[in-house]
């Protein structure tokens, strides 16, 4: 029959075009792959010649001098930075994960109606603040604010960072920690709540715990956001190298140091290496942290497809 | 726990329910609804979807408190006093279990969804919790299947397993009535009988409202049922009776003869 085999074998516009697209959303997703190993092989390369000729272990993870400029003997020491950059991210962790925390848990198992939709927009209208605003925020506000407060004499430290840094992060991991216990089923919180348990009960012994990886992942992004972040921790930081002793110790982060020597250095130098050095660094941890946060989003979800499972499929022996 | 019972003539009634309408945004679910479920004995609720059935067990424990939109008329009284007036709601439910439709095993561990009722309500001991999972999962005929790994997840059980699950953890509450909502859907026929015989001694100790889409069921476990039909009641009768031909409705002759629905 010939008109069957016709069928069989002709390929019609329909295959094409479902051809074409599948080629299409796969460039898509291969440019995803291709630009994080273009980047990652840029900024390797750059730093190459620093961590095979300088480049040394002990004094770049253990000497806090960092004195690139020096004209008779430079030190590429980073332990101040990257103290630096941890102290400033822990403390935004200490200011965002209960503010953030407390909102996603209202906005997502206490709020109703008009005030959810609201707090969500502003929440989102939060994330898109730019952080060079936040860091004059740090810069006009904070700064004094913690002078006057605080009676001390500079108010860019690690406290104005750190506090900038957090508000910064708080509506990004709101709105991912919300979308955590969104995922958990309500049939969870009705069955709590039949049984006579309050709804800070069931939001504590169930909602909780059932978004615990969802809540991790949200917490390890904004340690990640705080990581990488520039602008801000650069203005509000008091950006001089120092191993901080205390909350009022300016101190100046891996990221802000290569946003403010990178233009004064001559391309190949060492210390043009050395910031590309401190690049990789910076590109490694965010990649842990990312990598991380993404194993406990997957952990998460595979927990919800094994309870997704639809039980009635057990039910006809 | 004592809770204040006002004294009421009618003592034998675990619920009485009187001229109760449902809404839910304003929409009529359930209406005119008067009748009285003895205590101690199964009271079937019989009806096809959207009848109104499961709407009413959301009355009885005040479910509507945390539904958007439902309202509930009428009165509603657990042992001889209206639900709305319990000032905490929180007691009144852990008064009645409830088991839903499709199993809910928690994403806790297997004892720790038996032994969260007991822990919400302050007891700390582990001896005291080990005797209420284990008495509780005992009831539910759970405790052969499970025993060996309590500290698994409950949620990765199977449905009937799960259900069951769901039948202890209510059992743990220590209810004085037990609302079952159509609890053998996701569940095979052999648990579903085992489920049954469970129900059957329990009664002894409690009142068991049975809303079952399943006509037999209902015939085989509650002394009473009620017919229910596009939110209204329209009968309530000795269900042997109602089986045998003896429906005061012929709508419900018709129903439970598999005529439709």
């Amino acid at each position: 029959m010939p008109d069957v085999a016709h069928a069989a074998d002709r390929r019609d516009a329909a295959w094409w075009i479902d051809r074409a697209v599948q080629i299409l959303v796969l460039a898509g997703g291969l440019s995803a792959i291709v630009f994080i190993a273009g980047i990652f092989v840029f900024i390797t390369r750059e730093g190459a010649g620093f961590v095979f000729d300088r480049f040394d272990f002990r004094e770049f993870f253990g000497s806090p001098r960092w004195t690139p400029t020096s004209s008779h003997n430079p030190t590429y020491g980073a332990l101040a930075l990257i103290a630096g950059t941890a102290s400033v991210t822990g403390l935004a962790m200490l200011v965002s994960v209960p503010f953030s925390l407390g909102a996603a848990i209202y906005i997502g198992e206490f709020a109703t109606g008009r005030v959810r939709e609201t707090l969500k927009v502003l929440v989102e209208l939060l994330a898109a603040i730019p952080s060079v605003v936040w860091g004059f925020i740090g810069l006009s506000i904070m700064n004094p604010l913690i002078i006057q407060v605080f009676d001390v004499p500079v108010g860019l430290n690690v406290l104005n960072a750190g506090v900038i840094l957090g508000l910064m992060a708080a509506p990004i991991m709101t709105t991912i920690a919300e979308d955590a216990l969104k995922a958990v089923p309500d049939t969870y919180r009705e069955a709590a709540e039949a049984m006579g348990a309050t709804r800070w009960q069931v939001t504590f012994k169930v909602v909780l715990p059932a978004a615990r990886n969802g809540l991790v992942a949200a917490t390890l992004l904004g340690v990640g956001r705080g990581f990488g972040e520039t602008m801000a921790v650069l203005m509000a930081s008091g950006h001089s190298i120092n191993l901080p002793t205390s909350p009022f110790d300016s101190v100046r982060a891996l990221t802000a140091t290569i946003a403010a020597e990178l233009g004064e250095t001559a391309a190949g130098s060492d210390h043009y290496g050395a910031l590309f050095t401190l690049g990789i660094f910076l590109f490694l941890v965010t990649f842990a942290i990312n990598f991380a946060a993404d194993v406990f989003v997957r952990g998460g979800q595979r927990k919800h497809r094994r309870r997704g499972r639809r039980p009635a499929a057990s039910a006809n022996p | 726990m004592s809770v204040p019972v006002q004294a009421s003539e009618a003592a034998d009634y675990a619920i009485e329910v009187e001229d109760l309408a449902i809404r839910y945004h304003g929409k009529l679910a359930l209406s005119r609804v008067t009748l009285q479920v003895p205590s101690h004995e199964i009271f079937g609720i019989i009806g096809p979807a959207n009848s109104g059935k499961t709407s009413f067990l959301r009355a009885i424990n005040r479910m509507d408190l945390m539904t958007a939109g439902m309202e509930v008329s009428g009165s509603v009284r657990v042992e001889g006093r209206d639900v709305r007036s319990w000032r905490n709601p929180y007691a009144l439910r852990q008064r009645i279990g409830v088991v839903f439709p499709l199993p809910v095993g928690l994403p806790l561990s297997i004892y720790d969804n038996v032994a969260l009722s007991s822990r919400l309500r302050g007891t700390r001991k582990k001896a005291d919790l080990d005797v209420i999972v284990e008495r509780c999962l005992r009831r539910a005929a759970l405790w052969d299947e499970v025993k060996d790994r309590l500290d698994s997840l409950g949620s990765l059980l199977s449905g009937g397993q799960q259900q069951r699950l769901t039948i202890a953890r209510a059992l743990s509450q220590d209810p004085s009535i037990l609302l079952l909502d159509e609890f053998s859907i996701a569940v095979d026929p052999v648990t579903t009988m085992r489920i049954e015989e469970v129900l059957s001694e329990l009664k002894s100790e409690m009142t068991i409202v049975l809303v079952t889409n399943l006509v037999q069921q209902a015939r085989r476990l509650a002394s009473q049922t009620a017919f229910f039909l596009t939110g209204e009641l329209v009968e309530v009768t000795e269900t042997e009776a109602m089986f045998e031909g003896g429906a005061q409705d012929p709508r419900t002759t018709a129903y439970v003869e598999g005529k439709f629905g």
